[in-house]
């Protein structure tokens, strides 16, 4: 179990620190066009390559990294900051009409399929990163608060929490005290697989046009450039293929180690 | 020849022993009671001869059903073997049917899987089966209409549908109200008469188990410890097991004049689901007109089936529900004036619950656990204070200090009670609600925590309301009893004369469940 997260740490803290070395160092400038040298396979001189500019694909894949890791982070973020108090609220009377509210304004943002919220909200505020992370943020919400409620239903149920209204708790003081620390496992392994999802959506977003605007580089507009010369160039495509799915797989593997960290009742076995 | 023979049947479990030399003999129409606390091994017993064991578990010796080994057979032989030759019944009804299927589909299943019959054919034979478990309904029906008692019944007929020459039953009455579990306990001694099955009766309750059984097999810690009739029974585990389970605690205080709870009339309504879009939501009455007092320093019993209403009566005592009509009285002052509970009052009443296992928060350290109702006071300890007024508290129940630092899942069950005795006795209240608090306990922990209650009590001058449906318990430990049925009060008085002499017809057929011990034990 310790392996997982020893692995999974690992890979994610590699991207990670490659993103932020890129503010202060890359091998090569990514501004600068070099013609001449384009689409050339991996070398000596440019260890993954040039694409169809002549610039150097692993300077690339540094700098885009901060675009995509920032957007899924940042959407994450979103997602849990507004889903989960929002689920905690809606599970504190079930049926009630707060919870009513909560839930049906959620389906009605699941109802609408995210390319298309994406589309909308590019089409009034322009394409940028910035709207791509609001609207897979927005996307996020119901999936937390959903995944919150549910979990946080269950737990209501429960004598402990019983226990401290006996002790005179209130519903707030209950929600952060027991049912939120209870929840931690289940936020830690959702949030992991939203951040990953946060990546594949940017990329999808930049691969139709709507997320990261050149010149910025991002590894979903990396994709979509070389998607027309895959047939002759694919290690073009292969790197930032490969950036994505280490990233994802990192943050997967960390997710699980860090839920049976955090969980007293397996960390007897391991002391 | 014996039916089932078991001769030195030893498991391994991820190479720790968990059964050892275990030797055990059913004969055909004969009903043997294994008896033994939580982790002694008889369910594993059981297993073991249906062999069911979980992955890992390495078996060796000598079982024998109808002469043929059971260990030397392939998976695909056992599986002919299972239901057709012996069936089994578990301890908990509300999860073992299928919620998809009718009863009798279930039933029909197991006829199906051992038997080439048309579909129809084994319909019917299910819905004849069923009619044998004594079950008043028709077998279209799905389980969640039927009551736990209605499909421990159903559960029965799977077992039987094939008429199995043996059968066993892992606890299957445990889950059950006492009323069912004599009619459940009848069903099968009558089974076993009719059919001359063999019955391998699995209880952690001696008092079930010793009307029943020819032969009593007792074990502790994976060992068979006396094997014998229940009167001959003279084995100092034994001997130990049958005093507690009918365990009297020593108390000194029966109780002043002066009421502390006083309970005026109290009606409980629940909103019920509106019929169609504009009809009205309907009232279900869980408490109606409710009236009783607990004089101070005094045990009361509350006694009653499920869903008769306790638990709503409980939460409404406590300040956590408003009642819809009467009145609610600690020491002469409401627990719940208005819209809020009266927080003064409050802190006079603690709750221990009946689950060890769901009534702590698993993410924190028993510290925090315990001092959870300071919550309650205006100026809580702080500080060094804090510590000592924790540490007493676990003391007092018999743990240590250093205690505090652990997390829940360290403790057995029979701590995690006391932990939660712990909790409840922290800011010294005058009343102590217990709720079926001693009721998932083995008998010898039990009786250790009924002694600890009735120490407690006179030295902190404690009132009990004693919730349980364990009626030799609440004989034991009250002062005075009230029986509740459908939300009323049926009768009340004191606990000797209600148990010698009860005057309403519900309250004597409670009593004639109560699994009596035969004399001469």
């Amino acid at each position: 179990m310790r392996r997982n997260l020893i692995l999974g740490t690992g890979l994610s803290a590699m991207f990670a620190g490659a993103a932020l070395l890129s503010f202060f160092w890359v091998p090569f400038d990514i501004g600068a066009l070099d013609i001449a040298n384009k689409i050339k396979p991996p070398s000596g001189a440019h260890w993954l390559g040039t694409d169809h500019f002549g610039r150097d694909i692993l300077s690339m894949i540094m700098v885009g990294g901060r675009t995509s890791i920032a957007v899924a982070l940042v959407a994450v973020g979103i997602g849990m900051g507004l889903g989960v108090p929002l689920g905690l609220a809606a599970a504190v009377q079930r049926g009630g009409w707060l919870d009513e509210g909560i839930m049906r304004a959620n389906d009605l943002i699941f109802a609408f399929p995210s390319l298309l919220i994406a589309i909308m909200i590019t089409a009034v505020f322009g394409a940028s990163a910035v709207n791509a992370i609001i609207a897979i943020g927005i996307f996020n919400i119901p999936v937390f608060a959903r995944l919150t409620r549910g979990a946080a239903l269950g737990l209501w149920t429960r004598d402990f929490v019983l226990a401290a209204r006996v002790a005179g708790k209130g519903a707030v003081r209950i929600s952060c005290e027991h049912i939120l620390p209870n929840l931690v496992n289940l936020l830690i392994v959702q949030g992991t697989i939203q951040f990953s999802l946060g990546i594949l959506a940017e990329a999808g977003l930049s691969y139709v046009g709507l997320g990261a605007q050149p010149p910025v580089p991002s590894w979903g507009r990396m994709l979509a450039d070389s998607q027309t010369m895959i047939s002759f160039a694919p290690h073009m495509a292969l790197s930032p293929g490969l950036a994505i799915l280490l990233t994802v797989l990192g943050l997967n593997l960390m997710g699980d180690g860090l839920r049976d960290l955090l969980d007293p009742r397996l960390q007897r076995g391991q002391r | 020849m014996s039916l089932l023979q078991v001769e030195n049947l030893r498991v391994e479990l991820g190479g720790a022993p968990v059964l050892q030399d275990v030797s055990l003999r059913v004969a055909s129409g004969q009903i043997v009671g294994v008896i033994g606390e939580s982790g002694s091994g008889k369910s594993m017993t059981a297993l073991a001869v249906m062999q069911l064991l979980p992955p890992g578990a390495r078996c060796t010796g000598q079982v024998a059903l109808k002469g043929q080994d059971m260990l030397a057979l392939t998976e695909r032989q056992l599986c002919r073997m299972r239901g057709r030759d012996v069936g089994i019944v578990f301890q908990e009804p509300m999860t073992a049917l299928n919620p998809l299927q009718t009863i009798g589909q279930q039933v029909a299943e197991t006829i199906l899987i051992h038997e080439i019959v048309s579909r129809a054919e084994a319909m019917a034979r299910a819905a004849r089966t069923l009619e044998r478990v004594e079950l008043q309904v028709p077998p279209t029906r799905y389980p969640h209409e039927l009551s736990g008692g209605q499909r421990q019944r159903v559960c029965i007929a799977m077992a039987i549908a094939l008429r199995p020459e043996l059968l066993i039953a892992d606890e299957p009455t445990t889950a059950l109200d006492v009323t069912t579990q004599k009619g459940v306990l009848d069903l099968l001694k009558q089974l076993v008469a009719e059919d001359g099955m063999g019955l391998l009766l699995i209880s952690h309750d001696l008092g079930v188990v010793a009307d029943m059984a020819d032969q009593i097999v007792i074990m502790q810690r994976g060992q068979v410890v006396e094997t014998g009739r229940f009167c001959d029974l003279r084995h100092s585990y034994s001997k130990a097991l049958l005093a507690a389970s009918d365990h009297v605690p020593d108390r000194t205080g029966a109780g002043s004049e002066a009421p502390l709870l006083q309970l005026r009339d109290v009606v409980r309504d629940y909103p019920t689901p509106r019929k169609g879009w504009l009809g009205k939501p309907g009232r279900f009455r869980a408490v109606d007109r409710v009236s009783f007092e607990i004089r101070r320093g005094e045990n009361l019993g509350l006694v009653g089936e499920s869903g008769c209403g306790k638990s709503t009566l409980t939460r409404a005592i406590l300040g956590l529900e408003a009642v819809q009509e009467g009145t609610i009285l600690l020491g002469g002052q409401p627990v719940y004036d208005g819209q809020r509970a009266n927080r003064s009052i409050r802190r006079r009443m603690q709750m221990v619950f009946q689950d060890p296992y769901s009534s702590f928060n698993p993410r924190h350290r028993v510290g925090r656990l315990v001092s959870e109702p300071f919550h309650l006071l205006e100026t809580a300890p702080q500080g060094v204070e804090k510590e000592r007024v924790i540490a007493e508290a676990l003391e007092s129940v018999g743990l240590q200090a250093a205690d505090r630092h652990k997390f829940i899942h360290e403790f057995s069950g029979g701590q995690r009670q006391r932990i939660a005795l712990a909790r409840a006795l922290i800011i010294r209240p005058d009343l102590i609600v217990l709720d079926e608090a001693v009721s998932a306990l083995d008998v010898q922990v039990r009786a250790q925590m009924l002694d600890l209650l009735a120490d407690l009590g006179d030295r902190f001058g404690l009132t009990y309301l004693f919730i349980s449906h364990d009626l030799s318990v609440v004989r034991n430990v009250t002062d005075r009893v009230v029986v509740m049925r459908a939300g009323r009060i049926v009768e009340e008085g004191k606990t000797g004369e209600v148990f010698e002499n009860p005057k309403n017809i519900y309250t004597k057929q409670l009593l004639a469940t109560i699994p009596r011990l035969p004399e001469n034990a």
